[in-house]
Order: C-alpha cells, then structure tokens, then sequence
C-alpha cells in the first residue's frame, strides 16, 4: 500500500510536470497516441517474459521520434499519422493479446492500471524514470520554454528547436511509460492534460503553471488512490475523476476571481 | 566602407515547388541599415530567414559575419519575424518574452543573472514599455507587441538584427520608435537589414536599400534606386499586389499581367 502511493505521488507530479509542456505545445493527441502504440510493446514484453516498462518504453520512444519526424517533414497532416500508427499498434497488441487463450483479466489491468500491484522493482525503476525527466525539465528548462513559446525566433537565435522537440518528446514517452502502471493507456492522456489544464487557468506565467500543475496532479494521484480505497473503486478511473474534479473547481475559480475583481 | 557582414553569391532558395529566391547577390557592411522592398512574394522574407539559417540555400553562397549562419554561436543573429504567430494566451508576461532573449546567451548551468536583468530592462526602455513589464502579453496592442518582440530581440545583445516587416499594423509613434532604433542600432556598428512594404520615407530609415523580386534588381542608396527608375516601377505595382517583370517596361508588364489594371 505504501508503495502505491509512492508511485503514485511521483507519477502525480511528473505527469502533471509535462503536461505542461502538453498543454501548451498542443500535444495531447501525441500522448494519446503514444500511450496507445505502447500496448503493442507490452504485449510482445508479456508474452516474451520480458520486462513490461522495457517492452513499453521501446515502443513509446521509438513512436514518439517517429511522431516527431513525421510532424517535422510535414509530409502527412500529424494528426492522420498518430491516427493511423496509434490505431494499428493497438490493434497488434490485442491481435497478439487474442491469440492467447486468457486475456481478459490482464487486458483490463493494461487498459485501466492498477497502482497496487507494483512490484518493488517496479517503485525503482517508477522513482528512477521520474529523477531523469525531472533532471532534464530543470537543466533544459530556459530552451525548453523558448522553444515552446517561440520555436522560430528560438531556431534563429542558435537554440536548435528540433533537438528540443525531440528531447520533449523522448521525454514524454518515458513519462507515459511510467504513468501505465497506475492509471492505464486509456486514462494516461487525462493525467497529462488535466491537472495542467487546471493550472493554466489560474496562472499567467510559465513557472507557476507548472508548479501548480504539479500541486494538482500530485492531489489527484494520491487523493484518488485514497478514495478509490473507500469507494471501492478503479485506482486508475478515481485518479482521473478527481483531476476532473479539480479542472472544473478551477474554472470556477477563475470564473469566481474575476466577477469579484470586477465588482470591487 | 567598413567590413562585410553578409555576403551572398548566386544566392537559390526554393521551397517544394516555388523557387523563392532566383540567384540574389548583396553585400552588407558592418553599421549598415539596409531596407530591402520589392512587391508581394518577391522573397523577402526568404532572403531574410535564409540568412537567420531558418532555410537552406539550394545553391549559391552565403556568408554571415564570417561564417555559414548556422554555424555561427548561440545569440549573434536575432531575427523578428513577420507577423509574430505566438499563441498570445502563453502563460508569460512582457518581462518574461524580453527575457527570453537572454536564453541564448546562458549556458545550461549560468544562472540568468543581475546583468541579464539588467540588459532585459534596458531593452525595455529603449522601446519604452518598461511600464509594462509585468503585463500578460494577451493584453496587448499590435504595436506592443511589436515592441515587446524587437525589445526581445536587443536583449538577445546580437551582431546582426533581422526586422521582416516590424512596421506593418503599427501605431506612428511605434514605426518612430522603430525607425529611431534602427538608426542608433546601425551607428553603433551593427548591420540592420529589414524588410518593408512602406516605401515612404526610405532615406530616413535606410543607408541603403535592396529591390528584390525574386532576384535584386537595384542595390544602392536610396537616391541612387530612386534614380534607377526600378524604384518607380515598385511603387507601381506594390500597391497593386502585383510582380513585377524584369525588363522594367510598364505597358509589357501590364500586358503579361492581364490581372493588374492600368
């Protein structure tokens, strides 16, 4: 139990972290996308015996460079491409899933988390990920910012906006990767844009945003494993519910503050 | 004069199926403001981002201050756009776009320090919104915003300025602020090229000025093109939206643009 909520906090505040940078780069559908493709490697991990975040985190890396080179070329709209890969490695990973005899148990564990069956290998690998994402947010932040806001005048000023791009998205991939475990491919986009969507209402500069964000995600995540516990309820659908929640007290808030603002 | 800044030779830029930039050769000294006007879709911008390194010559070469663009240090080319196509609801504020220009100048494990404060709130003065500082960039007019990108771009303490059209949409008293930064900017020794469509009062902003139409058809003083007769024939057809030919003749060229009315 303890260790869900370790998870869980760490998976709160880094999904929220980068859902900043989701928020405002647009990129929620990539997320989606991502999480989705993903299921084709931790079918191909599970059946091989391999490890599940090692089958997950090749495929989600591997999908988000090519989502990246896709969106740089600009060849094909970016959202056919995620559209058509997102739906084909997922159909892969349920064809590979059907072929075996008992799936259903373990397919709804995939699709929907379950936060309290993580392994204490799992915790290790879950705190390591997050050090490493969170350790490049800080070192990368000013290019990372820049590039967000400006990517063209960023380019031209000598800051590359296309390694940054990629570095987000390699990022983002780990960070999906970690967030399967507690709240499944169908929920994960949800933890990446909601609680960011939450701080963007409130705040009008970058840094608070993504401190707020991280304050919300991180209420979410272990606010709803705790609830989840006592309503007898999905670990993974109660984080989701309650950062929904929590967007809309938001925008009440920011509807509340400016009546009250006006009036005074 | 003094050194040469930018040099082009032969300078081709195509797009997939566009040749923007037909073999443009220029020359740019250093503490030189030089205007570049040609009508619609003559490449202008074109040439200006290909000399940020935004776009790849297909042939031709370039050199800037020494060097191809994209080969040169973080922070020496600052480059402000056309039409700023920033998501202006961006949680920032005035003082944190301007501070972005410093980002190129630190490296990952300098801090943004009390200098860097102190050349963003230069910046901001010299464009005179430093009273703005703390304002969400949402709540702007168009020549703030103007402002607040080229404050950005002085921050950036650059050795080459880029303006690709500033003027357009602005107040008087922004294109005045403008003109007067370009000026200073240019007698400090710096090069300054800028795109523009207004071709009022070129000599007072320009000590010389490029008429490009997908290759340059007049580079000299503003006298000097006006003289040259290319300049009338831009006049003519900038405000016509039209190109122009290249033989400069203006009953053939309206003839083989039956679309512009004589």
């Amino acid at each position: 139990m303890e260790r869900a909520f370790v998870a869980a906090l760490a998976v709160g505040l880094l999904c929220s972290t980068m859902g900043t940078y989701v928020i405002l780069r647009k990129l929620s559908f990539i997320g989606d996308g991502i999480a989705h493709a993903s299921f084709a490697g931790i079918v191909i991990a599970y059946l091989r015996g391999a490890n599940f975040y090692l089958g997950a985190g090749v495929v989600a890396v591997v999908t988000a460079v090519g989502i990246g080179f896709v969106h740089r070329r600009g060849r094909i709209s970016l959202d056919t491409t995620i559209g058509v890969l997102f739906t084909g490695m997922f159909a892969l990973g349920v064809y590979l899933m059907s072929q075996q005899r008992s799936y259903a148990v373990d397919l709804q564990s995939f699709l929907f988390g379950d936060i309290l069956a993580v392994q204490p290998q799992d915790l290790w690998l879950i705190l390591a990920l997050s050090v490493a994402v969170a350790a490049a947010v800080i070192v990368l932040f000013r290019g990372l910012l820049y590039t967000t806001f400006d990517p063209v005048v960023a380019q031209a000023s000598g800051i590359g906006s296309a390694t940054y791009e990629y570095t987000l998205l390699v990022m983002l991939a780990l960070t999906i990767v970690v967030a399967l475990q507690a709240v499944g491919i169908v929920l994960v986009a949800a933890l990446l844009v909601t609680p960011a969507a939450a701080a963007y209402q409130l705040t009008s500069r970058f840094a608070p945003m993504m401190a707020l964000a991280a304050v919300f995600g991180a209420l979410s995540t272990v606010g709803g494993l705790y609830l989840s516990y006592y309503v007898r309820a999905s670990s993974g659908a109660t984080i989701v519910l309650l950062a929904t929640l929590l967007f809309f007290a938001a925008i009440a808030a920011k509807y509340v503050r400016r009546v009250t603002v006006r009036v005074s | 004069m003094p050194g040469e800044a930018v040099v082009a030779r032969d300078l081709v830029v195509r797009y997939e199926d566009f040749t923007a930039l037909v073999g443009a050769t220029l020359t740019v000294h250093y503490g030189e403001s030089l205007g570049i006007v040609g009508p619609n879709g003559s490449g202008k911008s074109t040439l200006l981002k290909t000399i940020a390194g935004l776009l790849l010559p297909s042939s031709g070469s370039l050199s800037v201050l020494g060097s191809p663009p994209r080969k040169l240090p973080p922070g020496t080319i600052a480059y402000v756009p056309q039409v700023e196509a920033v998501d202006w609801s961006f949680p920032a504020t005035v003082w944190d776009v301007v501070a972005m220009g410093r980002f190129a100048r630190l490296r990952f494990w300098q801090r943004f320090g009390a200098r860097d404060r102190q050349v963003v709130h230069r910046a901001l003065e010299l464009v005179d919104i430093a009273r703005l500082a703390n304002r969400h960039i949402a709540h702007l007019s168009g020549g703030q915003q103007q402002r607040v990108f080229v404050a950005r771009a002085i921050a950036q303490e650059p050795r080459l300025l880029l303006l690709d059209e500033p003027t357009t949409g602005v107040d008087a008293a922004t294109e005045e602020a403008l003109r007067r930064i370009v000026r200073e900017l240019a007698a400090g020794g710096m090069p300054v090229l800028m795109a523009t469509h207004d071709l009022d009062r070129v000599d007072e902003w320009f000590d010389r000025l490029l008429v490009l139409d997908r290759r340059v058809l007049a580079l000299g003083t503003p006298r000097e093109v006006v003289e040259s007769g290319v300049y009338a024939a831009i006049r003519e057809h900038t405000h016509t939206h039209g190109h122009l030919r290249h033989d400069h003749e203006p009953h053939t060229a309206h003839a083989a643009h039956p679309e512009i009315k004589a």
